[in-house]
């Protein structure tokens, strides 16, 4: 069963190719995350899904309905929370909300069953300003905002982005509980750890799908030895590891640098010795399985358009 | 990093807006050279510390230095030793790279020669020479982000604050940047930085964890890792950002 079916989109802005043979499907009820920094086309293909823009080229269907013809039914199935807050910050948080409800010709009571895990959290709140509220309510108010006229389809342009760890949690908590209600959730995040929360993930960089697997399967398809690697001074960690002859690619990840040889000949006390011989105290070198942010890096060094300017 | 020297220097901070207490009784020193990452939930008031800080706002009370100058008389010194960056605000989107690191040079009161000497170098390390004359519009988020810092340090402050520098820029590039603050901060640059990311928080010498307007936690990441009992800075923070929570629903 398909929600969304999308075949070789492509949109330019003048000489900037935001989307380039953009094709992916999402089967209802699934839950399906869009990873990638920003300038990666994410939001574009995301106002193309919602019928707020037309593609120049290729064609796409939500819930069997056609973005461009039949764009006023879908805009009734379709929950949208933009990436910028975009609620009215001088209505109070309940008024946004019968706003929203009235909108779309039904109110909070109806559908309060489905927003109520979220909006219990900010009703404390529900006199105060829009606009005064902090980032993780906002993110929550926008949310209750978007599901309150029982939404088929609900697509989430980055969510969590600027908001902190406690509150990101909390958001893919509700997004489950959702999706177990059978709501088809597309959704758009910086933030690689949270592609693990996606039944599956699109991995985007200049415009284009790099992968688009389940977050498992693209842990299991990297294809390098990894190594973590330790030393007390990182700073001169990272300095020598540039100058290893054996270094394919070395990038801190937080307390450790995670390693990849060049060469599938290579084993840990070969660096073990390199960096004991520049002076390093107790170095740890050893094999660790990759994260998605490894796989999503491994992915971008072999793009080629890795560097090039031209084609951001 | 030298223990011997708190750069910045704060006691008992307090920043009261009518009645709410945005920084309840702030204690803590940042010495020189060291990377010091400023944590907190939204909300839990690192931006209204870092304005004052930087001089922007004065505190309610409290005693507060900033690379050696009193905070409520000596902000043009504090300004002038300092440079600051954000994502939110960097560089101006219709000059190009060039005029921007020109102005920012201007603006510190460098001379003529001393910055076209430093843009050369400056380009030459972050490989933009061939764009030194595109618009900052035009250039992807992570050379912004990248170029926006090299600017900040341009005049080569005693102190440099990034808040949330790295919001949404690419993997690698968020890699790329964190090497330009270690290096900065191997010259001697002190460097005051607040993330969302928490692999970032642990490249950070020491962090302080702000939760409601206090601070309730202060060392190395590993002391907290293991204080905490946690596997990661991530547990760590939503340990402690949680435990605040439910106290308060309590």
């Amino acid at each position: 069963m398909i929600s969304i079916l999308a075949e070789q989109i492509g949109k330019s802005y003048q000489h900037i190719h935001a989307l380039e043979n953009v094709s992916f499907q999402v089967g209802k009820g699934e839950l399906f995350g869009f990873i990638g920094p920003d300038g990666s086309g994410k939001t574009t293909l995301f106002r193309i899904l919602t019928t707020l823009i037309v593609p120049d080229s290729g064609s796409v269907t939500v819930e069997n309905l056609d973005v461009l013809k039949e764009y006023k039914k879908l805009r009734t199935m379709l929950g949208y929370m933009p990436g910028k807050f975009s609620l009215y910050p001088d209505l109070t948080v309940e008024e946004n909300l019968e706003f929203y409800a009235s909108i779309f010709d039904t109110t909070i009571q109806e559908n309060y069953h489905l927003i109520r895990d979220i909006y219990v959290q900010i009703e404390p709140f529900k006199n105060r300003l829009a606009g005064k509220l902090s980032g993780g309510m906002k993110q929550k108010l926008a949310l209750s905002c978007a599901m309150i006229h029982k939404p088929t389809v609900l697509v989430l342009d980055e969510p969590t982005t600027g908001v902190d760890a406690v509150s990101r949690v909390e958001f893919w908590e509700m997004l489950k509980k959702l999706k177990s209600e059978g709501v088809t959730i597309v959704v758009s995040t910086p933030y690689m750890e949270e592609a693990g929360l996606c039944d599956r993930v699109a991995l985007m960089q200049f415009g284009k799908i790099m992968k688009i697997a389940p977050p498992q399967q693209v842990i299991d398809e990297y294809r390098r030895n990894l190594f973590s690697v330790k030393a007390e001074n990182t700073y001169k960690l990272i300095e020598d590891l540039q100058r290893f002859p054996e270094t394919g690619s070395a990038f801190p990840f937080g307390q450790s640098v995670h390693f990849t040889p060049k060469s599938p000949a290579f084993f840990p006390q070969m660096l073990i010795d390199f960096l004991l011989q520049n002076d390093h105290q107790n170095p740890d070198v050893h094999s660790i399985e990759p994260g998605i942010e490894d796989c999503f890096m491994e992915l971008m060094t072999e793009s080629p358009d890795a560097g090039d300017l031209s084609k951001i | 990093m030298n223990n011997s020297t708190p750069i910045i220097r704060v006691r008992n901070l307090v920043k009261k807006f009518g009645d709410f207490v945005a920084n309840d009784h702030l204690t803590f020193d940042v010495f020189s050279g060291e990377i010091f990452g400023f944590l907190g939930a939204n909300g839990a008031g690192k931006t209204t510390a870092i304005r004052i800080l930087c001089g922007l706002s004065k505190p309610t009370s409290g005693e507060i230095s900033v690379a050696g100058f009193n905070i409520y008389n000596q902000t043009e010194q504090i300004k002038r030793s300092i440079g600051y960056m954000s994502q939110k605000f960097s560089l101006y989107e219709d000059l190009t790279i060039a005029e921007n690191i020109r102005f920012y040079g201007g603006i510190y009161g460098l001379k003529r020669k001393e910055i076209k000497t430093q843009t050369a170098i400056l380009l030459e390390k972050l490989g933009m020479n061939d764009y030194r004359d595109q618009l900052i519009r035009d250039l992807p988020l992570g050379w912004r982000q990248k170029l926006a810092f090299s600017v900040a340090i341009f005049h080569n402050p005693k102190i440099v604050f990034l808040d949330e520098p790295t919001s949404g820029v690419d993997p690698i590039t968020r890699r790329q940047f964190w090497n330009l603050i270690y290096e900065a901060a191997h010259n001697g640059i002190t460097v005051f930085v607040t993330t969302h990311y928490m692999d970032e928080a642990e490249y950070c010498d020491r962090i302080s964890m702000m939760v409601d307007g206090q601070i309730v936690a202060l060392d190395s990441p590993g002391k907290l890792i293991q204080t905490y009992n946690a596997a990661n800075m991530n547990e760590v923070f939503l340990k402690l950002a949680r435990s605040s929570l439910t106290e308060v629903k309590a």
